[in-house]
């Protein structure tokens, strides 16, 4: 279990005469095994925050530290992995799945050992040990995001950041991956930094929430303060715009499956 | 992969190339080792003759047979052009993936560099190096590989660009893997496709033009020949023995062809990924099959469409070839839209939601297929054909699809792609349409429409082209909007923002919605009735107010449990559909959701059971539709409620 924490950290893009400043000067702390949920709208630079904690955006100033540690960005270990938002870009698409579950294993065991921790990151993000050799071509929405799962949990990471992972998934497999990351969260003890634009699917899946906008965060707390009694006017704005969240929900909808049993 | 390949091979024009370049490799392997000898044999009686039965191509100044030594001169024409086409290709691989390699900066550079050098004709450029690395075989290669790596070196860069912005890259970066690594296992195998179908092509342009500075007198010298000498010297003969040119050139045109050709054929047959090289299914044989499963769609098709309707749809069917017979991704689909009414359409990726949009708006293209028992818009039959109905088609139906950006031309300004419309459709004058564009874009609220009229595409947010994109659906008076998944690009507060709009659109002018979302709950707040599709059957219609608790259907109940709202119960998993979804080339027997059905039965597996109202305004697709569920309080698999 550790901590991730974001130190004051701005990222600007573009040129020294026009900059753009994308993320400005944000503090958010990911604590030790528990999930963060980051919501705000696109263009709010959640996936840019993302991208700077992984080296792939550069940062301008502040730190990124994982337990006090500076996260190291060169090398072959890498204690911070990244779940992408397109399960149909994420993976070669000419690599099969074990290859690509097997590439950010850290350097060391010997080849059937590699195999072996395949099949069993397979069956821990619930997907059948021989997908290790198909291509990802074969595979559902669903299946690739949980193979991208279990490709990033081969890194032997301490936190892992999940960028949108289900928005680009069906509505009938968003459950299942939801359900997936729960799971994980619970059996590993992981830290998940969560992004999403989904406060319903946040409130399901993390303790805390900080919700960003135009690259400033301006609202974080435990999900249980912030979504029953916001604070910041984006933040309410937000919940009114939650799809169903209008006319009042009298019924569960989950009970529509369950109510009979 | 290699199936692919042999689809090109399958296709008359990718199989003859394929044998002729084949041959042609084959006969520049051969050639010299069996008629060498017989090339290149002086026979001072017979100089310069015409073709005769024992030269057939008659004889050179030397008296060697012309026939044989344009067979022989294949190795070295070959041969060269290959040597060049690999220098063309390896100087093109390293200058085009060098900005992946050194960095951002110094690959600037390169970039530059490389985009001057593309702008100068390949030919003058050989020309140049020719006269730099000095007359002769040596330098033509030098002169026509260096010429050809410029462009060689564009699409490189363009494909490895292409790649290196995926997300599997992102993440092999992530994960702590080297460029050079990254380079050979992500990109390069991913670019290898269009990288040989051009090299492919490349050697037949070598080939063609090492002929030319070979004949030219820059190329190959004596005592080596290839085509291009030999045609040299045949045409200062060509009065005496036209085939002593003839021969040579005839060699050069088939080669340079065959590479050419075959190249052509297989980016062709590569790039068409789904259909192949099957025939197309013939129109009345879709129809048949079509017309033979449901016999009661014939028989109340001679009812007269009521007048409240917008658009009436009965058995709608879309069909494309595939490789293995039609496939049928939209079968037998009947529903109807009355004015003003909102329906939304649910249902899994690859479902047919589009596939049925787009049939409606006559948009599927060949080879597909749209067959329907019944297809009225505003009481006119659009089954004959998009052409009849363009001006119906558009002024009064509206599409708006997931990705706006596509949808417009990124080199004109906004105000002018809106204006076209009623140029084209009302014959509004271009002062007046643009006037009509900037009213429209204000209806879609859109901030300081004047100015933005005058703007392009990219300097449009994704939430203000996708009013932009209702905007031009409403430079008409359309009578019904088809919004394809109008929202899914979007973030929360700006969906709202377009779902909103539609909702007002519709108040003011009573125009019927047709929205298409993956997304239940979305569907359920704007819509009046929502239709749930699964595997290209609508299985359940019903008022949308019934979707939560009142659906019957195990698929929709399933849809509705697997979203989490702000009420969902945090100790219970969401519920999940269990197994893939259902391809369109191998639809099974008896209903489609069976095999993932918690509440299947052999009944179930046998016989397809059909749309069917069973009361409260629900029409369902189930023959245990309304039977109790339970949820696997672990995996939150819906299974079969355990009944007393
Ligand atoms: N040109 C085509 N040739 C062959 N099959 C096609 C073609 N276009 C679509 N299909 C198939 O038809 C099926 C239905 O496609 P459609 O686009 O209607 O799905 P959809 O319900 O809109 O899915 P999504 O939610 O992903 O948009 C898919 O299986 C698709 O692969
Ligand atoms: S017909 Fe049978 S298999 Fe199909 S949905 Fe209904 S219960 Fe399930
Ligand atoms: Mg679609």
């Amino acid at each position: 279990m550790s901590e991730l924490r974001f130190d004051d950290v701005t990222v600007r893009y573009g040129t020294a005469r026009r900059p753009f400043t994308a993320v400005d000067g944000v503090s958010l702390t990911v604590p030790a095994g528990q999930v963060v949920g980051l919501v705000g709208e696109s263009g709010s630079g959640k996936s840019t925050l993302a991208r700077a904690a992984v080296g792939l955006a550069p940062v301008h100033s502040g730190q990124i530290l994982l337990d006090g540690e500076p996260v190291p960005r060169r090398g072959r270990v890498r204690p911070l992995q990244m779940v992408f938002q397109d399960p149909f870009s994420s993976l070669d698409p000419r690599m099969t799945i074990g290859e690509s579950i097997a590439e950010p294993m850290p350097p060391g065991p010997s080849r059937a050992e590699r195999k072996r921790e395949v099949q069993r990151l397979l069956s821990l993000v619930h997907l059948d040990p021989v997908m290790a050799g198909a291509l990802p071509g074969r595979l559902s929405g669903g299946q690739r995001q949980r193979a991208a799962l279990a490709r990033a949990l081969a890194g032997q990471p301490k936190v892992v950041i999940a960028d949108e992972i289900t928005s680009a998934l069906d509505v009938s497999i968003q459950g299942a991956v939801l359900n997936l990351v729960r799971e994980l969260q619970r059996e590993l003890g992981l830290s998940i930094l969560f992004i999403s634009h989904n406060l319903a699917v946040v409130r399901y899946v993390a303790s805390h929430v900080a919700v960003m906008y135009q690259g400033q965060i301006v609202e974080q707390g435990p999900v249980s303060e912030v979504l029953v009694a916001p604070r910041h006017d984006y933040t309410r704005e937000l919940l009114a715009a939650v799809p169903g969240s209008r006319p009042s929900p009298q019924a569960h909808p989950a009970a529509t499956a369950r109510s009979s049993s | 992969m290699a199936r692919r390949w042999m689809r090109v091979l399958r296709t008359p024009l990718g199989l003859t190339t394929g044998v002729l370049v084949a041959a042609v490799v084959v006969l520049a392997i051969v050639a010299p080792i069996l008629w060498g000898d017989r090339a290149d044999a002086v026979d001072t009686d017979n100089i310069l003759t015409g073709p005769s039965a024992e030269h057939w191509a008659g004889t050179d100044g030397l008296g060697r047979d012309i026939f044989f030594r344009s067979l022989v001169a294949s190795r070295l024409s070959l041969e060269l052009a290959l040597v060049a086409t690999v220098l063309g290709v390896v100087v093109g691989l390293l200058l085009g993936t060098a900005p992946l390699l050194v960095g951002r900066r110094l690959g600037r550079l390169v970039t530059a560099g490389v985009n001057i050098a593309v702008a100068f004709p390949g030919l003058l450029l050989a020309l140049f190096f020719a006269v730099v690395f000095g007359v002769g075989a040596t330098g033509a290669v030098l002169a026509i590989g260096l010429a050809g790596a410029p462009s060689f070196a564009r699409l490189v860069q363009t494909l490895v660009a292409g790649v290196a912005s995926l997300d599997y890259v992102s993440a092999a970066r992530v994960a702590g893997v080297g460029r050079v690594r990254i380079l050979l296992r992500h990109v390069l195998p991913n670019i290898a496709e269009p990288l040989v179908v051009n090299a492919t092509l490349a050697a037949g342009g070598a080939l063609l033009a090492f002929a030319g500075l070979s004949f030219l007198g820059l190329g190959v010298q004596q005592p080596s020949y290839d085509w291009g000498r030999l045609l040299f010297e045949g045409i200062g003969t060509i009065y005496v023995n036209p085939m002593a040119a003839f021969a040579p050139g005839l060699a050069v045109l088939i080669a340079g062809l065959a590479f050419n050709l075959f190249g052509e054929s297989v980016a062709k047959g590569l790039g068409v990924t789904t259909v192949g090289g099957v025939p197309v299914l013939p129109a009345n044989d879709a129809k048949r099959s079509g017309a033979g499963e449901d016999e009661h769609s014939t028989a109340d098709a001679a009812r007269p469409s009521p007048s409240d309707l917008v658009l009436d749809v009965q058995d709608l069917r879309v069909s494309f070839p595939g490789a293995d017979g039609p496939i049928r991704p939209v079968r037998g689909v009947t529903f109807s839209v009355r004015h003003g009414e909102a329906l939304g359409v649910v249902g899994e990726s690859g479902s047919g939601k589009s596939l049925t949009a787009l049939a409606v708006a006559q948009l599927i293209e060949e080879p597909g297929h749209v067959d329907a028992a019944r297809l009225d818009f505003r009481g006119e039959d659009l089954r004959e054909g998009p052409r009849a109905h363009r001006h119906l088609l558009g002024t009064s139906m509206a599409m708006v699809f997931q990705d706006p950006m596509t949808s417009f031309n990124p080199t004109r300004r906004m105000g002018g792609q809106l204006a076209e419309v009623a140029v084209h459709h009302q014959g509004m004058t271009r002062k007046q349409a643009l006037a009509r564009a900037v009213d429209r874009l204000r209806a879609v609220r859109v901030p300081d429409p004047e100015k933005r009229a005058t703007q392009y595409p990219h300097e449009f947010s994704g939430g203000m082209r996708q009013r932009a994109m209702i905007g031009m659906g409403v430079m008409g008076n359309p009578s019904l909007i088809i919004a394809d998944e109008p929202t899914t690009a979007l973030d929360v507060t700006v969906q709202q923002q377009v779902l909103d709009l539609l909702q007002s659109i519709r108040d003011e002018d009573d125009v019927a919605l047709v929205l298409i979302s993956h997304d239940v709950t979305v569907v359920g707040e704007v819509c009046d009735r929502v239709l749930v599709m699964y595997a290209g059957r609508i299985v359940e219609d019903l008022p949308a107010d019934q979707l939560d608790g009142g659906a019957r259907h195990p698929y929709t109940r399933a849809l509705v449990a697997a979203v989490p709202d702000m009420h969902t119960d945090l100790e219970q998993p969401l519920a999940v559909v269990p197994g893939r979804p259902v391809d369109p080339a191998d639809v099974p027997v008896g209903c489609a959701f069976a095999a993932r059905c918690p509440l299947a039965d052999d009944h179930c597996r046998a016989v397809d059971p059909p749309l069917a109202p069973v009361g409260d305004g629900i029409s369902v697709a189930c023959w245990h539709a309304g039977e109790p569920l339970g949820l696997d309080e672990e995996t939150g698999e819906l299974m079969e409620a355990e009944t007393v």
